[in-house]
Protein backbone atom coordinates (compact mmCIF):
# COMPACT_ATOMS: atom_id res chain seq x y z
CA UNK A 1 0.00 0.00 0.00
CA UNK A 2 1.26 3.24 -1.14
CA UNK A 3 1.48 6.57 1.17
CA UNK A 4 -1.61 7.89 0.22
CA UNK A 5 -3.39 5.11 1.56
CA UNK A 6 -2.24 5.49 5.03
CA UNK A 7 -2.31 9.03 5.52
CA UNK A 8 -5.99 8.40 4.07
CA UNK A 9 -6.46 5.58 7.09
CA UNK A 10 -5.11 7.61 9.49
CA UNK A 11 -7.25 10.67 8.67
CA UNK A 12 -10.26 8.15 8.37
CA UNK A 13 -9.29 6.94 11.87
CA UNK A 14 -9.45 10.63 13.80
CA UNK A 15 -12.64 11.05 11.85
CA UNK A 16 -14.57 8.11 13.69
CA UNK A 17 -12.93 7.95 17.26
CA UNK A 18 -14.20 12.14 16.68
CA UNK A 19 -17.56 11.23 16.02
CA UNK A 20 -17.34 8.44 18.63
CA UNK A 21 -15.71 10.51 21.35
CA UNK A 22 -17.77 13.58 20.53
CA UNK A 23 -19.37 14.30 23.93
CA UNK A 24 -16.06 14.17 25.48
CA UNK A 25 -13.91 16.54 22.57
CA UNK A 26 -16.40 19.12 21.95
CA UNK A 27 -15.74 22.41 24.39
CA UNK A 28 -19.11 23.72 24.51
CA UNK A 29 -23.05 22.91 23.53
CA UNK A 30 -23.51 22.59 20.06
CA UNK A 31 -26.68 24.71 20.00
CA UNK A 32 -25.85 27.28 23.02
CA UNK A 33 -26.55 31.11 21.24
CA UNK A 34 -24.66 33.65 22.10
CA UNK A 35 -25.83 36.73 20.94
CA UNK A 36 -22.83 38.68 22.11
CA UNK A 37 -20.17 36.65 20.50
CA UNK A 38 -21.29 36.44 16.86
CA UNK A 39 -18.76 35.72 14.47
CA UNK A 40 -16.03 35.73 17.33
CA UNK A 41 -12.92 35.04 15.63
CA UNK A 42 -10.24 31.94 16.58
CA UNK A 43 -9.71 32.18 19.97
CA UNK A 44 -8.45 30.17 22.96
CA UNK A 45 -12.04 29.97 24.03
CA UNK A 46 -13.76 29.37 21.01
CA UNK A 47 -10.67 27.21 18.72
CA UNK A 48 -12.51 27.62 15.37
CA UNK A 49 -14.66 31.02 15.95
CA UNK A 50 -18.02 31.42 16.72
CA UNK A 51 -21.01 31.41 13.72
CA UNK A 52 -24.08 33.74 13.30
CA UNK A 53 -25.69 32.77 16.33
CA UNK A 54 -22.42 32.79 18.47
CA UNK A 55 -22.07 28.95 18.38
CA UNK A 56 -19.27 27.28 18.93
CA UNK A 57 -17.71 26.26 15.53
CA UNK A 58 -15.38 23.80 16.57
CA UNK A 59 -18.05 22.00 18.74
CA UNK A 60 -20.54 21.84 15.93
CA UNK A 61 -17.47 20.76 13.47
CA UNK A 62 -16.73 17.56 16.22
CA UNK A 63 -20.70 16.64 16.49
CA UNK A 64 -20.79 17.19 12.28
CA UNK A 65 -18.46 14.19 12.24
CA UNK A 66 -20.91 11.98 13.78
CA UNK A 67 -24.14 13.11 11.51
CA UNK A 68 -22.24 12.22 9.02
CA UNK A 69 -20.53 8.62 10.44
CA UNK A 70 -24.12 7.83 11.20
CA UNK A 71 -25.26 8.55 7.85
CA UNK A 72 -22.52 6.96 6.09
CA UNK A 73 -22.58 3.40 8.08
CA UNK A 74 -26.27 3.09 7.83
CA UNK A 75 -26.13 3.71 4.38
CA UNK A 76 -23.25 1.36 3.22
CA UNK A 77 -24.34 -1.27 5.44
CA UNK A 78 -28.21 -1.48 4.05
CA UNK A 79 -27.09 -0.34 0.55
CA UNK A 80 -24.40 -2.72 0.26
CA UNK A 81 -26.66 -5.30 1.54
CA UNK A 82 -29.49 -4.85 -1.16
CA UNK A 83 -26.69 -4.34 -3.44
CA UNK A 84 -24.74 -7.70 -2.14
CA UNK A 85 -27.71 -9.55 -2.51
CA UNK A 86 -29.29 -8.44 -5.73
CA UNK A 87 -25.99 -8.68 -7.10
CA UNK A 88 -25.60 -12.12 -6.20
CA UNK A 89 -28.55 -13.13 -7.56
CA UNK A 90 -28.15 -11.83 -11.35
CA UNK A 91 -24.55 -12.98 -11.10
CA UNK A 92 -25.30 -16.77 -9.97
CA UNK A 93 -28.83 -17.49 -12.11
CA UNK A 94 -28.36 -15.30 -14.84
CA UNK A 95 -30.96 -16.49 -17.75
CA UNK A 96 -33.92 -13.99 -17.49
CA UNK A 97 -33.30 -13.01 -13.55
CA UNK A 98 -30.03 -11.86 -14.87
CA UNK A 99 -30.99 -10.39 -17.95
CA UNK A 100 -34.01 -8.49 -16.05
CA UNK A 101 -31.86 -7.43 -12.56
CA UNK A 102 -28.63 -6.51 -14.71
CA UNK A 103 -30.11 -5.45 -17.90
CA UNK A 104 -33.06 -3.87 -16.90
CA UNK A 105 -33.27 -2.73 -13.06
CA UNK A 106 -29.48 -2.06 -12.69
CA UNK A 107 -29.43 -0.06 -15.83
CA UNK A 108 -32.25 2.30 -15.03
CA UNK A 109 -30.54 2.92 -11.43
CA UNK A 110 -27.31 3.46 -12.97
CA UNK A 111 -28.99 5.78 -16.04
CA UNK A 112 -30.49 8.51 -13.40
CA UNK A 113 -27.98 10.91 -11.88
CA UNK A 114 -27.83 9.64 -8.50
CA UNK A 115 -27.57 12.80 -6.80
CA UNK A 116 -31.10 14.65 -9.03
CA UNK A 117 -32.71 10.91 -7.74
CA UNK A 118 -32.27 11.66 -3.92
CA UNK A 119 -33.16 15.51 -4.32
CA UNK A 120 -36.39 14.22 -6.16
CA UNK A 121 -37.15 12.02 -2.86
CA UNK A 122 -36.48 14.32 -0.10
CA UNK A 123 -38.24 16.86 -2.38
CA UNK A 124 -41.40 14.88 -2.31
CA UNK A 125 -41.06 12.99 0.71
CA UNK A 126 -40.10 15.89 3.14
CA UNK A 127 -36.36 16.58 4.64
CA UNK A 128 -35.58 14.79 7.66
CA UNK A 129 -32.34 12.18 9.01
CA UNK A 130 -34.19 9.17 8.11
CA UNK A 131 -36.08 10.07 4.91
CA UNK A 132 -32.24 11.34 3.79
CA UNK A 133 -30.86 8.02 4.63
CA UNK A 134 -33.69 6.29 2.35
CA UNK A 135 -32.97 8.54 -0.21
CA UNK A 136 -28.83 7.91 -0.47
CA UNK A 137 -29.67 4.47 0.36
CA UNK A 138 -31.68 3.84 -3.08
CA UNK A 139 -29.58 5.64 -5.05
CA UNK A 140 -26.63 3.78 -3.68
CA UNK A 141 -27.11 0.04 -4.02
CA UNK A 142 -26.53 -0.30 -7.36
CA UNK A 143 -22.66 0.56 -7.25
CA UNK A 144 -22.46 -2.64 -5.11
CA UNK A 145 -24.58 -4.73 -6.68
CA UNK A 146 -22.69 -4.58 -10.17
CA UNK A 147 -19.44 -5.29 -8.27
CA UNK A 148 -20.82 -8.01 -6.66
CA UNK A 149 -22.74 -9.71 -9.86
CA UNK A 150 -18.98 -9.54 -11.97
CA UNK A 151 -17.64 -11.23 -8.97
CA UNK A 152 -19.84 -13.95 -8.49
CA UNK A 153 -19.95 -14.29 -12.66
CA UNK A 154 -16.42 -14.87 -12.20
CA UNK A 155 -15.93 -17.26 -8.83
CA UNK A 156 -19.12 -19.39 -9.85
CA UNK A 157 -16.42 -20.78 -12.68
CA UNK A 158 -14.01 -21.48 -10.10
CA UNK A 159 -13.13 -25.23 -9.09
CA UNK A 160 -14.20 -25.32 -5.99
CA UNK A 161 -17.53 -24.29 -6.81
CA UNK A 162 -18.21 -27.19 -9.06
CA UNK A 163 -16.88 -29.43 -6.73
CA UNK A 164 -19.29 -28.09 -4.13
CA UNK A 165 -21.90 -28.50 -6.48
CA UNK A 166 -21.11 -32.22 -7.52
CA UNK A 167 -21.12 -32.90 -3.51
CA UNK A 168 -24.75 -32.03 -4.30
CA UNK A 169 -24.83 -28.70 -2.15
CA UNK A 170 -27.85 -26.35 -2.23
CA UNK A 171 -27.67 -23.71 -4.93
CA UNK A 172 -28.31 -21.15 -1.29
CA UNK A 173 -25.35 -22.75 0.14
CA UNK A 174 -23.17 -22.56 -2.61
CA UNK A 175 -23.96 -18.79 -2.95
CA UNK A 176 -23.49 -17.73 0.54
CA UNK A 177 -21.21 -20.23 1.76
CA UNK A 178 -18.82 -21.26 -1.22
CA UNK A 179 -18.90 -18.07 -3.91
CA UNK A 180 -19.70 -14.96 -1.60
CA UNK A 181 -16.50 -15.04 0.80
CA UNK A 182 -14.78 -15.59 -2.40
CA UNK A 183 -16.50 -12.59 -4.16
CA UNK A 184 -16.11 -10.18 -1.59
CA UNK A 185 -13.05 -8.11 -1.85
CA UNK A 186 -13.44 -5.85 -4.36
CA UNK A 187 -16.81 -4.92 -2.58
CA UNK A 188 -14.34 -3.04 0.34
CA UNK A 189 -12.95 -0.66 -2.11
CA UNK A 190 -16.59 -0.03 -2.90
CA UNK A 191 -17.64 0.66 0.71
CA UNK A 192 -14.96 2.88 1.02
CA UNK A 193 -15.38 4.65 -1.81
CA UNK A 194 -19.52 4.57 -0.83
CA UNK A 195 -18.70 6.00 2.28
CA UNK A 196 -16.95 8.90 0.94
CA UNK A 197 -19.95 8.99 -1.45
CA UNK A 198 -22.26 8.95 1.54
CA UNK A 199 -20.59 11.92 3.34
CA UNK A 200 -20.61 13.67 0.40
CA UNK A 201 -24.52 13.35 -0.71
CA UNK A 202 -25.59 13.68 2.77
CA UNK A 203 -23.14 17.46 3.31
CA UNK A 204 -24.73 18.35 -0.71
CA UNK A 205 -28.37 17.81 0.34
CA UNK A 206 -27.98 19.22 3.67
CA UNK A 207 -26.49 22.35 1.89
CA UNK A 208 -29.01 22.56 -0.54
CA UNK A 209 -31.38 22.63 2.33
CA UNK A 210 -32.95 19.23 1.69
CA UNK A 211 -30.89 17.41 4.26
CA UNK A 212 -31.00 16.99 7.98
CA UNK A 213 -32.74 20.24 9.26
CA UNK A 214 -30.93 23.23 11.46
CA UNK A 215 -30.25 23.35 14.19
CA UNK A 216 -28.23 19.87 13.78
CA UNK A 217 -24.85 20.59 13.18
CA UNK A 218 -24.36 18.63 9.64
CA UNK A 219 -21.20 19.97 7.61
CA UNK A 220 -23.25 20.59 4.79
CA UNK A 221 -25.46 23.10 6.70
CA UNK A 222 -22.50 24.77 8.30
CA UNK A 223 -21.49 25.72 4.83
CA UNK A 224 -24.93 27.23 3.53
CA UNK A 225 -24.62 29.00 6.47
CA UNK A 226 -21.12 30.35 6.56
CA UNK A 227 -21.20 31.48 2.21
CA UNK A 228 -22.63 35.03 2.32
CA UNK A 229 -20.27 37.47 0.88
CA UNK A 230 -20.34 39.35 4.31
CA UNK A 231 -19.59 36.31 6.27
CA UNK A 232 -17.02 35.33 3.90
CA UNK A 233 -15.45 39.24 4.02
CA UNK A 234 -15.48 39.28 8.01
CA UNK A 235 -15.71 35.75 9.26
CA UNK A 236 -14.53 33.40 6.87
CA UNK A 237 -13.68 30.70 9.60
CA UNK A 238 -17.34 30.03 9.53
CA UNK A 239 -16.98 28.31 6.47
CA UNK A 240 -13.59 27.24 6.77
CA UNK A 241 -13.72 24.64 9.39
CA UNK A 242 -16.20 22.77 7.95
CA UNK A 243 -15.01 22.96 4.39
CA UNK A 244 -11.89 21.53 5.96
CA UNK A 245 -13.72 18.68 7.35
CA UNK A 246 -15.51 17.88 4.90
CA UNK A 247 -13.07 17.84 2.59
CA UNK A 248 -10.48 15.58 4.40
CA UNK A 249 -13.02 13.11 5.12
CA UNK A 250 -14.05 12.38 1.36
CA UNK A 251 -10.46 13.09 0.64
CA UNK A 252 -9.34 10.19 3.29
CA UNK A 253 -12.02 7.85 2.43
CA UNK A 254 -11.35 7.96 -1.11
CA UNK A 255 -7.03 7.36 -0.68
CA UNK A 256 -8.15 4.55 1.12
CA UNK A 257 -10.44 2.96 -0.95
CA UNK A 258 -8.00 3.45 -4.25
CA UNK A 259 -4.75 1.95 -2.26
CA UNK A 260 -7.12 -1.07 -1.29
CA UNK A 261 -7.91 -0.97 -4.87
CA UNK A 262 -4.36 -1.37 -6.23
CA UNK A 263 -3.43 -3.36 -3.24
CA UNK A 264 -6.40 -5.88 -3.95
CA UNK A 265 -5.84 -5.64 -7.80
CA UNK A 266 -1.97 -7.24 -8.76
CA UNK A 267 -2.51 -5.71 -12.07
CA UNK A 268 -2.65 -2.15 -10.77
CA UNK A 269 -0.11 -2.43 -8.49
CA UNK A 270 2.25 -2.35 -11.17
CA UNK A 271 1.06 0.61 -13.05
CA UNK B 1 -23.99 -5.90 -40.05
CA UNK B 2 -27.15 -7.92 -39.10
CA UNK B 3 -25.72 -8.05 -34.87
CA UNK B 4 -24.67 -4.53 -36.13
CA UNK B 5 -28.59 -3.41 -36.39
CA UNK B 6 -29.76 -6.04 -34.00
CA UNK B 7 -27.32 -4.23 -30.96
CA UNK B 8 -28.53 -0.87 -32.24
CA UNK B 9 -31.89 -1.99 -31.84
CA UNK B 10 -31.38 -3.81 -28.44
CA UNK B 11 -29.62 -0.58 -27.36
CA UNK B 12 -32.41 1.53 -28.48
CA UNK B 13 -34.62 -0.89 -26.64
CA UNK B 14 -32.95 -0.36 -23.74
CA UNK B 15 -33.02 3.34 -23.91
CA UNK B 16 -36.55 3.70 -24.59
CA UNK B 17 -37.09 1.41 -21.49
CA UNK B 18 -34.99 3.44 -18.90
CA UNK B 19 -37.18 6.61 -20.46
CA UNK B 20 -40.54 5.06 -19.56
CA UNK B 21 -39.12 4.11 -16.10
CA UNK B 22 -37.94 7.55 -15.06
CA UNK B 23 -41.12 9.19 -16.41
CA UNK B 24 -43.22 6.68 -14.15
CA UNK B 25 -41.29 6.90 -11.05
CA UNK B 26 -41.45 10.89 -11.73
CA UNK B 27 -44.90 10.80 -12.40
CA UNK B 28 -46.01 8.48 -9.60
CA UNK B 29 -43.47 10.46 -7.11
CA UNK B 30 -45.96 13.08 -6.82
CA UNK B 31 -48.17 10.80 -4.83
CA UNK B 32 -45.45 10.62 -2.00
CA UNK B 33 -45.99 14.04 -0.81
CA UNK B 34 -47.29 13.53 2.32
CA UNK B 35 -50.61 15.46 2.57
CA UNK B 36 -52.46 16.96 -0.34
CA UNK B 37 -50.18 19.14 -2.97
CA UNK B 38 -53.61 21.59 -2.90
CA UNK B 39 -53.12 21.89 0.73
CA UNK B 40 -49.52 22.26 0.72
CA UNK B 41 -50.28 25.44 -1.86
CA UNK B 42 -53.06 26.98 -0.49
CA UNK B 43 -52.12 26.60 3.04
CA UNK B 44 -54.48 24.71 5.82
CA UNK B 45 -57.06 28.13 5.70
CA UNK B 46 -58.05 26.66 2.49
CA UNK B 47 -61.91 26.02 1.97
CA UNK B 48 -63.29 22.80 0.73
CA UNK B 49 -64.26 24.68 -2.88
CA UNK B 50 -60.90 26.30 -2.61
CA UNK B 51 -59.28 22.78 -2.95
CA UNK B 52 -62.08 21.17 -4.99
CA UNK B 53 -61.11 23.69 -7.14
CA UNK B 54 -57.73 23.58 -7.39
CA UNK B 55 -57.68 19.89 -7.85
CA UNK B 56 -59.86 20.01 -10.62
CA UNK B 57 -57.32 22.34 -12.59
CA UNK B 58 -54.93 20.28 -12.13
CA UNK B 59 -56.47 17.22 -12.54
CA UNK B 60 -55.63 16.37 -8.89
CA UNK B 61 -59.35 15.12 -8.54
CA UNK B 62 -58.72 12.24 -11.14
CA UNK B 63 -57.60 8.69 -9.28
CA UNK B 64 -53.63 8.23 -9.39
CA UNK B 65 -53.19 5.42 -11.23
CA UNK B 66 -54.56 2.75 -13.18
CA UNK B 67 -55.80 0.88 -10.17
CA UNK B 68 -55.36 1.46 -6.24
CA UNK B 69 -55.54 -1.13 -3.85
CA UNK B 70 -57.87 -1.24 -0.41
CA UNK B 71 -58.48 -3.46 2.20
CA UNK B 72 -61.36 -5.13 0.46
CA UNK B 73 -59.22 -5.24 -2.96
CA UNK B 74 -57.52 -3.67 -6.00
CA UNK B 75 -59.97 -0.82 -7.35
CA UNK B 76 -59.78 -0.76 -10.74
CA UNK B 77 -60.00 3.12 -12.55
CA UNK B 78 -59.96 2.72 -15.98
CA UNK B 79 -57.40 5.03 -18.03
CA UNK B 80 -59.16 7.97 -16.62
CA UNK B 81 -56.13 8.51 -14.72
CA UNK B 82 -52.98 11.01 -13.49
CA UNK B 83 -50.53 8.64 -15.05
CA UNK B 84 -52.15 8.65 -18.24
CA UNK B 85 -52.85 11.98 -18.18
CA UNK B 86 -49.13 12.88 -17.88
CA UNK B 87 -48.11 10.67 -20.07
CA UNK B 88 -50.79 12.21 -22.65
CA UNK B 89 -49.65 15.45 -22.00
CA UNK B 90 -46.13 14.64 -22.57
CA UNK B 91 -46.37 13.42 -25.82
CA UNK B 92 -48.41 16.58 -26.92
CA UNK B 93 -44.89 18.40 -25.29
CA UNK B 94 -47.25 19.62 -22.38
CA UNK B 95 -45.63 19.22 -19.12
CA UNK B 96 -48.38 20.45 -17.23
CA UNK B 97 -49.29 23.97 -15.74
CA UNK B 98 -47.43 25.15 -12.86
CA UNK B 99 -49.10 25.01 -9.60
CA UNK B 100 -47.79 28.28 -8.40
CA UNK B 101 -47.70 30.34 -11.55
CA UNK B 102 -49.89 28.87 -13.81
CA UNK B 103 -47.80 29.00 -16.56
CA UNK B 104 -46.65 26.25 -18.48
CA UNK B 105 -44.10 24.13 -17.15
CA UNK B 106 -42.24 23.78 -20.33
CA UNK B 107 -42.38 27.28 -20.44
CA UNK B 108 -40.73 28.07 -17.48
CA UNK B 109 -37.57 25.12 -17.94
CA UNK B 110 -37.14 26.51 -21.94
CA UNK B 111 -36.61 29.68 -20.48
CA UNK B 112 -33.51 28.70 -17.76
CA UNK B 113 -32.29 25.56 -19.90
CA UNK B 114 -30.27 27.22 -22.04
CA UNK B 115 -28.03 28.64 -19.36
CA UNK B 116 -27.91 25.41 -17.58
CA UNK B 117 -26.71 24.06 -21.14
CA UNK B 118 -24.27 26.83 -21.15
CA UNK B 119 -22.93 26.41 -17.85
CA UNK B 120 -22.12 23.08 -18.86
CA UNK B 121 -20.17 23.88 -22.28
CA UNK B 122 -17.81 26.32 -20.03
CA UNK B 123 -16.92 23.92 -17.40
CA UNK B 124 -16.57 21.05 -20.05
CA UNK B 125 -13.64 23.85 -21.88
CA UNK B 126 -12.50 24.67 -18.21
CA UNK B 127 -12.38 21.33 -17.87
CA UNK B 128 -10.19 20.09 -21.05
CA UNK B 129 -8.05 22.98 -20.98
CA UNK B 130 -6.84 21.99 -17.82
CA UNK B 131 -6.96 17.67 -18.45
CA UNK B 132 -5.17 17.06 -21.39
CA UNK B 133 -1.54 19.26 -21.04
CA UNK B 134 -1.62 18.05 -17.02
CA UNK B 135 -2.78 14.24 -18.28
CA UNK B 136 -0.27 14.52 -21.43
CA UNK B 137 2.63 15.47 -18.51
CA UNK B 138 1.85 13.30 -15.82
CA UNK B 139 1.69 10.29 -18.71
CA UNK B 140 4.90 11.26 -20.37
CA UNK B 141 6.90 11.59 -17.01
CA UNK B 142 5.25 8.78 -15.10
CA UNK B 143 6.48 7.99 -11.87
CA UNK B 144 8.56 11.30 -11.87
CA UNK B 145 7.29 14.13 -9.35
CA UNK B 146 5.38 15.80 -11.98
CA UNK B 147 3.34 12.82 -12.22
CA UNK B 148 2.87 12.18 -8.12
CA UNK B 149 2.08 15.97 -8.51
CA UNK B 150 -0.70 15.75 -10.76
CA UNK B 151 -2.60 12.73 -9.72
CA UNK B 152 -2.50 13.99 -6.41
CA UNK B 153 -4.21 17.29 -7.93
CA UNK B 154 -6.36 15.20 -9.54
CA UNK B 155 -7.35 14.03 -6.46
CA UNK B 156 -7.76 16.67 -4.85
CA UNK B 157 -10.34 17.84 -7.50
CA UNK B 158 -12.51 15.08 -7.64
CA UNK B 159 -12.74 14.60 -3.62
CA UNK B 160 -13.08 18.28 -3.27
CA UNK B 161 -17.62 18.87 -3.35
CA UNK B 162 -18.26 21.51 -5.19
CA UNK B 163 -19.34 23.32 -2.65
CA UNK B 164 -16.34 23.73 -1.12
CA UNK B 165 -14.63 24.44 -4.22
CA UNK B 166 -17.45 27.13 -4.79
CA UNK B 167 -17.21 29.11 -1.62
CA UNK B 168 -13.60 29.20 -1.83
CA UNK B 169 -13.28 30.44 -5.37
CA UNK B 170 -15.85 33.29 -4.20
CA UNK B 171 -13.83 33.47 -1.38
CA UNK B 172 -10.16 34.05 -3.58
CA UNK B 173 -11.66 36.11 -6.07
CA UNK B 174 -14.38 37.95 -5.10
CA UNK B 175 -13.63 38.89 -1.58
CA UNK B 176 -9.87 39.23 -1.62
CA UNK B 177 -9.09 39.81 -5.42
CA UNK B 178 -12.55 41.31 -5.90
CA UNK B 179 -11.99 40.61 -9.56
CA UNK B 180 -15.19 38.40 -9.85
CA UNK B 181 -18.54 39.70 -8.30
CA UNK B 182 -19.72 36.82 -6.52
CA UNK B 183 -22.85 35.55 -8.08
CA UNK B 184 -25.08 36.40 -10.44
CA UNK B 185 -24.63 35.91 -14.24
CA UNK B 186 -25.44 39.34 -15.50
CA UNK B 187 -22.17 39.82 -17.24
CA UNK B 188 -20.26 37.37 -19.55
CA UNK B 189 -17.23 36.84 -17.40
CA UNK B 190 -19.55 35.91 -14.37
CA UNK B 191 -19.93 32.53 -15.82
CA UNK B 192 -15.93 31.88 -15.21
CA UNK B 193 -16.25 31.06 -11.53
CA UNK B 194 -19.46 28.78 -12.08
CA UNK B 195 -17.77 27.05 -14.55
CA UNK B 196 -14.47 26.42 -12.77
CA UNK B 197 -16.04 25.15 -9.50
CA UNK B 198 -18.27 22.83 -11.74
CA UNK B 199 -15.39 22.00 -14.21
CA UNK B 200 -13.15 20.72 -11.36
CA UNK B 201 -14.16 17.25 -10.30
CA UNK B 202 -14.68 16.90 -14.31
CA UNK B 203 -10.66 18.18 -15.00
CA UNK B 204 -9.46 15.71 -12.25
CA UNK B 205 -11.33 13.04 -13.63
CA UNK B 206 -9.73 13.76 -17.65
CA UNK B 207 -6.28 13.66 -16.14
CA UNK B 208 -6.37 10.72 -14.95
CA UNK B 209 -7.52 9.21 -17.96
CA UNK B 210 -5.87 11.06 -20.33
CA UNK B 211 -2.55 9.79 -18.36
CA UNK B 212 -3.36 6.28 -18.17
CA UNK B 213 -4.32 6.76 -21.67
CA UNK B 214 -1.00 7.98 -22.97
CA UNK B 215 0.88 5.65 -21.00
CA UNK B 216 -1.14 2.83 -22.35
CA UNK B 217 -0.48 4.08 -26.16
CA UNK B 218 2.83 5.14 -25.65
CA UNK B 219 3.63 1.32 -25.24
CA UNK B 220 2.15 0.61 -28.84
CA UNK B 221 4.04 -0.81 -31.54
CA UNK B 222 2.83 2.24 -34.06
CA UNK B 223 4.70 4.94 -31.40
CA UNK B 224 7.75 2.67 -31.93
CA UNK B 225 7.25 2.90 -35.48
CA UNK B 226 6.74 6.35 -35.66
CA UNK B 227 9.86 7.75 -33.50
CA UNK B 228 11.86 5.24 -36.18
CA UNK B 229 10.93 7.27 -39.03
CA UNK B 230 12.42 10.20 -36.93
CA UNK B 231 9.12 12.10 -35.79
CA UNK B 232 9.52 14.58 -33.30
CA UNK B 233 8.07 13.37 -29.71
CA UNK B 234 6.35 16.59 -29.86
CA UNK B 235 4.69 14.93 -33.19
CA UNK B 236 4.47 11.54 -31.66
CA UNK B 237 2.31 12.71 -28.73
CA UNK B 238 0.07 14.99 -29.67
CA UNK B 239 -0.50 13.88 -33.71
CA UNK B 240 -0.50 9.79 -32.68
CA UNK B 241 -0.72 9.12 -29.33
CA UNK B 242 -3.43 11.52 -28.27
CA UNK B 243 -5.60 10.96 -31.61
CA UNK B 244 -5.84 7.38 -29.92
CA UNK B 245 -5.31 7.97 -26.14
CA UNK B 246 -8.48 10.06 -26.28
CA UNK B 247 -11.27 7.66 -27.48
CA UNK B 248 -11.99 6.81 -23.53
CA UNK B 249 -11.79 10.71 -22.99
CA UNK B 250 -14.61 11.38 -24.79
CA UNK B 251 -16.74 8.19 -23.31
CA UNK B 252 -16.24 10.54 -19.71
CA UNK B 253 -16.56 13.71 -21.51
CA UNK B 254 -19.92 12.25 -22.99
CA UNK B 255 -21.35 10.86 -19.54
CA UNK B 256 -19.86 13.87 -17.41
CA UNK B 257 -22.34 16.15 -19.59
CA UNK B 258 -24.77 14.53 -17.18
CA UNK B 259 -23.30 14.45 -14.15
CA UNK B 260 -22.39 18.31 -14.90
CA UNK B 261 -26.03 18.97 -15.46
CA UNK B 262 -27.34 17.35 -12.78
CA UNK B 263 -24.63 18.43 -10.43
CA UNK B 264 -25.25 22.17 -11.62
CA UNK B 265 -27.60 22.68 -9.30
CA UNK B 266 -25.26 23.01 -6.42
CA UNK B 267 -23.03 24.96 -8.51
CA UNK B 268 -26.27 27.21 -9.84
CA UNK B 269 -27.07 27.30 -6.04
CA UNK B 270 -23.49 29.22 -4.99
CA UNK B 271 -23.28 31.34 -7.76
CA UNK B 272 -26.98 32.26 -7.92
CA UNK B 273 -27.17 31.69 -11.68
CA UNK B 274 -30.21 31.34 -13.54
CA UNK B 275 -30.46 27.96 -14.60
CA UNK B 276 -32.12 25.15 -14.20
CA UNK B 277 -31.10 23.48 -10.76
CA UNK B 278 -31.98 26.98 -9.33
CA UNK B 279 -35.26 26.58 -11.11
CA UNK B 280 -35.73 23.53 -9.49
CA UNK B 281 -34.40 23.93 -6.23
CA UNK B 282 -36.01 27.79 -5.22
CA UNK B 283 -39.19 27.37 -7.64
CA UNK B 284 -39.85 23.88 -7.06
CA UNK B 285 -38.73 22.52 -4.16
CA UNK B 286 -38.81 25.64 -2.28
CA UNK B 287 -42.04 27.08 -3.20
CA UNK B 288 -43.70 23.23 -3.49
CA UNK B 289 -44.72 23.68 -6.51
CA UNK B 290 -44.92 20.28 -7.40
CA UNK B 291 -45.52 20.12 -11.01
CA UNK B 292 -42.69 21.92 -11.72
CA UNK B 293 -40.65 19.60 -9.68
CA UNK B 294 -41.72 16.72 -11.82
CA UNK B 295 -40.81 18.60 -15.09
CA UNK B 296 -37.33 19.95 -13.91
CA UNK B 297 -36.25 16.57 -12.36
CA UNK B 298 -37.73 15.18 -15.84
CA UNK B 299 -35.91 17.46 -18.04
CA UNK B 300 -32.67 17.01 -16.25
CA UNK B 301 -32.62 13.51 -16.08
CA UNK B 302 -33.55 12.79 -19.55
CA UNK B 303 -30.55 14.97 -20.62
CA UNK B 304 -28.57 13.32 -18.67
CA UNK B 305 -29.84 9.55 -20.30
CA UNK B 306 -29.75 11.11 -24.14
CA UNK B 307 -26.38 12.16 -23.35
CA UNK B 308 -25.16 8.78 -22.37
CA UNK B 309 -26.69 7.18 -24.94
CA UNK B 310 -25.62 8.99 -27.20
CA UNK B 311 -21.68 8.94 -26.46
CA UNK B 312 -21.81 5.48 -26.23
CA UNK B 313 -23.00 5.42 -29.74
CA UNK B 314 -20.09 7.55 -31.08
CA UNK B 315 -17.31 5.59 -28.65
CA UNK B 316 -18.73 2.68 -30.52
CA UNK B 317 -18.60 4.69 -33.94
CA UNK B 318 -14.89 5.50 -33.01
CA UNK B 319 -13.26 2.27 -31.42
CA UNK B 320 -13.60 -0.24 -34.31
CA UNK B 321 -12.59 -3.08 -31.35
CA UNK B 322 -15.87 -2.08 -29.70
CA UNK B 323 -18.16 -1.99 -33.12
CA UNK B 324 -16.79 -5.39 -34.31
CA UNK B 325 -17.07 -7.44 -30.77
Amino acid sequence: MNRLTYIGLAIAAVFILTAIFAPFIATHDTTAQDLMMRYAPVSAAHWFGTDALGRDVFSRVVYGARISLEVGIIVVVVSSFIGVFLGAVAGFYGGWVDKFLSGYLFNVFLAFPGLLLAIALVAFLGAGLGKLILALCIIGWVGYARVMRGQVLKVREYDFVQAARALGASNFRILFTHILPNAIQPLIVQASLGMAGAVLSEASLSFLGLGIPPPAPSWGTMIEEGRGFDILYNAPHVLFFPALAIALTVLAFNFLGDGLREYLDPKQRSR
Amino acid sequence: MKYKLLSFARQIGLLLLVVWTVVSLVTLLIELVPGSPATAILGDQATTEQINNFNQKHGLDKPAFFFSYKEEGFDWHGANNRYMDYWIGLLQGDLGTSFRTDRPVLGMILERYPSTIMLALASMIVAISIAVPLGVLAGTNKGTLIDNASSFVALLGISLPTFVIGPFLVYLFAVKLGWFSPTGSANPEDIILPAVTLGAALSAILTRMVRSSVIEELGEDYVRTARAKGLSERKVIYKHVLKNGLIPVVTILGLQLGVLLAGAIITEKIFNWQGLGLLLLDDGIGKRDYRLVQGCVLVISVTYILANSLTDLVYRWLDPRIRLS
